[in-house]
């Protein structure tokens, strides 16, 4: 029936997860985005005024690129500066993405001048497909900075790349400024009215290693007129 | 005293993606040829072939759409005028109606109420275009026409869409263009502006909100008109369907009130002054919002060669409804 289902504090709570998963196991090879919500259920610690949640389910999709999680996802009420604690569980193993992430790899090195791109997808939603690779990157970064700022009531996705530099390294990784805009998400249906924002990060990879943010900040907000 | 909440066994499912790695011919940094490449897919495509709808319209080329299939269809459309927007654009009306003489039964549908939301006015321009070209093949849609007019508004806010098509970095803005009472900040949410228990909670009463209400119920021309013409038509409007993205879902009222609506008992969160609320106050029992494509990969971003799937599934909904209409009344 009507769903409000995704807009629901479980469905916040499954974006956090596959946010937490997409940090994780992401990368240039591989992007990982919430296909459905399955099932859910909530407690919450005596003293907290929230309502009490219901379990629900239903049929996801059969496809061969979908795997089942599960998440345990906790918030610390009242507190919004430590991020949740998210643990997960992936059903079955994901394919290796070695071949990919060393052919990126390799190309990004051999690139004659550091890559620069901006406004991944276009405002018609294209992305070009040898930016698959950047945008799946800063998706699993972005991860990180979702995770690190959500709360209960929060819900965020990586909504745009502004704007993405290489910047050449000394060492193995590959690093890359992203300017990115992060969208909170405000339904006709919802009570958050946090504005979008614009946010830097600075992601390190390498394919061995995987992705790290090692800084990330919220930019301040031009007056929108 | 710390206080936690536990999402025990949220179980959910991903897509993975995997992404070849492809040689870098050209970087996107040149964005004066993206818009070109954008212009040009605006107006490349005739307007009778199918992927002129598989592409996104600017309100420049969507008002001359709706001239040149009015004109060309004279017999099955009518274009109505029923206001001017803030900065005094011109709005529509698509009246789609088998015979126009006898006065029938109608369901309204409009699109674009936020601005970013380009999906929305696609799905609009989608619908008209496959009641006009294949309602004789479609045999439910000839049927609905027997017994229903529709009305359908393609676009509501004109001045926010057109604002989204202006530059790159205004891409993502939801409300209206509208300055009131020297505030810095422009806009007002229309879909928080109907007069249906307007600005409470869940929606702001500051200026500078995503959900700013306006500073009184229709205060925005474009709400106004929308209301006053629903209004005077109440008696034959029998369904109001509003599409807007993304999250993929159909909401039912009442979303102002945690009581149960005396038709569904599904509730719903909040969103005072949303034109579904408004509507079913207003008697019109079956009111729906739409949530169109997709649960927020893309989001506001949803790629054209998406507007196809998403279109054919919002249809067939739509169809659902009317039919339900038709047999329940």
């Amino acid at each position: 029936r009507a769903g409000s289902r995704m807009e629901a504090p479980q469905g916040r709570a499954a974006t956090l997860a596959a946010a937490c998963l997409s940090y994780s196991r992401g990368g240039p090879g591989r992007a990982l985005a919430l296909r459905a919500l399955t099932a859910a259920s909530a407690q919450v610690s005596s003293g907290a005024a929230r309502p009490h949640l219901h379990p629900w389910a239903f049929s996801s999709p059969a496809l061969d690129n979908i795997v089942n999680c599960t998440a345990e996802v906790l918030y610390h009420l009242g507190n919004t500066n430590v991020a949740p604690d998210v643990h997960f569980e992936i059903d079955g193993e994901l394919k290796s993405t070695d071949e990919q992430d060393n052919m990126f790899y390799n190309q990004i090195r051999s690139l004659k001048e550091e890559l620069v791109a901006q406004d991944i997808p276009d405002s018609h939603g294209n992305v070009p497909p040898e930016m698959e690779p950047i945008r799946a990157l800063a998706q699993a970064a972005a991860g990180y900075v979702v995770w690190q700022n959500s709360t209960e009531d929060t819900r965020y996705h990586l909504a745009q790349i502004k704007h993405v530099r290489q910047v050449k390294r000394s060492d193995d990784y590959l690093e890359f400024d992203y300017m990115v805009l992060l969208h909170e998400f405000v339904s006709q249906h919802t009570l958050c009215f946090l504005p979008t924002g614009d946010w830097q990060m600075t992601v390190l990879w390498h394919p061995q290693h995987g992705v790290k943010v090692t800084q990330n900040s919220r930019q301040p907000k031009r007056a929108e007129r | 005293m710390l206080q936690v909440k536990l999402f025990g066994h949220t179980v959910f499912c991903l897509e993975v993606v995997l992404f070849p790695s492809l040689l870098f011919r050209v970087l996107v940094n040149d964005v004066q040829g993206l818009i070109e490449k954008q212009t040009i897919n605006d107006t490349v495509n005739p307007r009778s072939s199918s992927s002129y709808y598989e592409n996104y319209h600017s309100m420049r080329e969507i008002y001359f759409w709706m001239d040149e299939m009015v004109k060309t269809h004279s017999d099955f459309l009518q274009k109505i005028h029923i206001g001017s927007s803030y900065e005094k654009r011109p709005l529509y009306i698509l009246k789609l109606s088998k015979s126009q003489e006898n006065v029938k039964n109608a369901i309204w549908i409009d699109c674009g109420i936020h601005a970013r939301e380009w999906i929305s006015p696609a799905f609009c321009l989608w619908f008209i275009a496959h009641t006009v070209y294949l309602h004789e093949r479609d045999k439910t849609m000839s049927t609905l026409l027997e017994h229903f007019d529709f009305y359908v508004m393609p676009v509501v806010n004109v001045d926010g869409y057109e604002y989204t098509w202006s530059d790159p970095s205004k891409r993502l803005w939801r409300k209206s263009r509208s300055s009131h009472d020297n505030s810095k900040c422009i806009g007002t949410d229309m879909n928080r502006n109907f007069d249906a228990q307007w600005c409470g909670e869940g929606a702001s009463s500051y200026a500078c909100h995503e959900i700013y209400c306006g500073p009184y119920p229709e205060s925005e021309p474009e709400v106004r008109a929308v209301a006053r013409f629903i209004r005077n038509h109440k008696d034959i409007i029998k369904a109001y369907i509003t599409m807007h993205s993304y999250s993929q879902m159909v909401l039912f009222p009442y979303s102002y009130t945690t009581k149960r609506s005396k038709d569904h008992d599904e509730l719903v969160n909040l969103a005072p002054g949303g034109s579904d609320d408004w509507a079913y106050d207003l008697g019109i029992k079956y009111s729906f919002t739409f949530e169109l494509r997709d649960t927020g990969t893309y989001g506001f971003l949803l790629p054209p060669h998406e507007i196809k799937p998403t279109c054919v599934e919002a249809l067939a909904a739509v169809k659902e409804i009317a039919k339900h209409i038709l047999h329940n009344s």
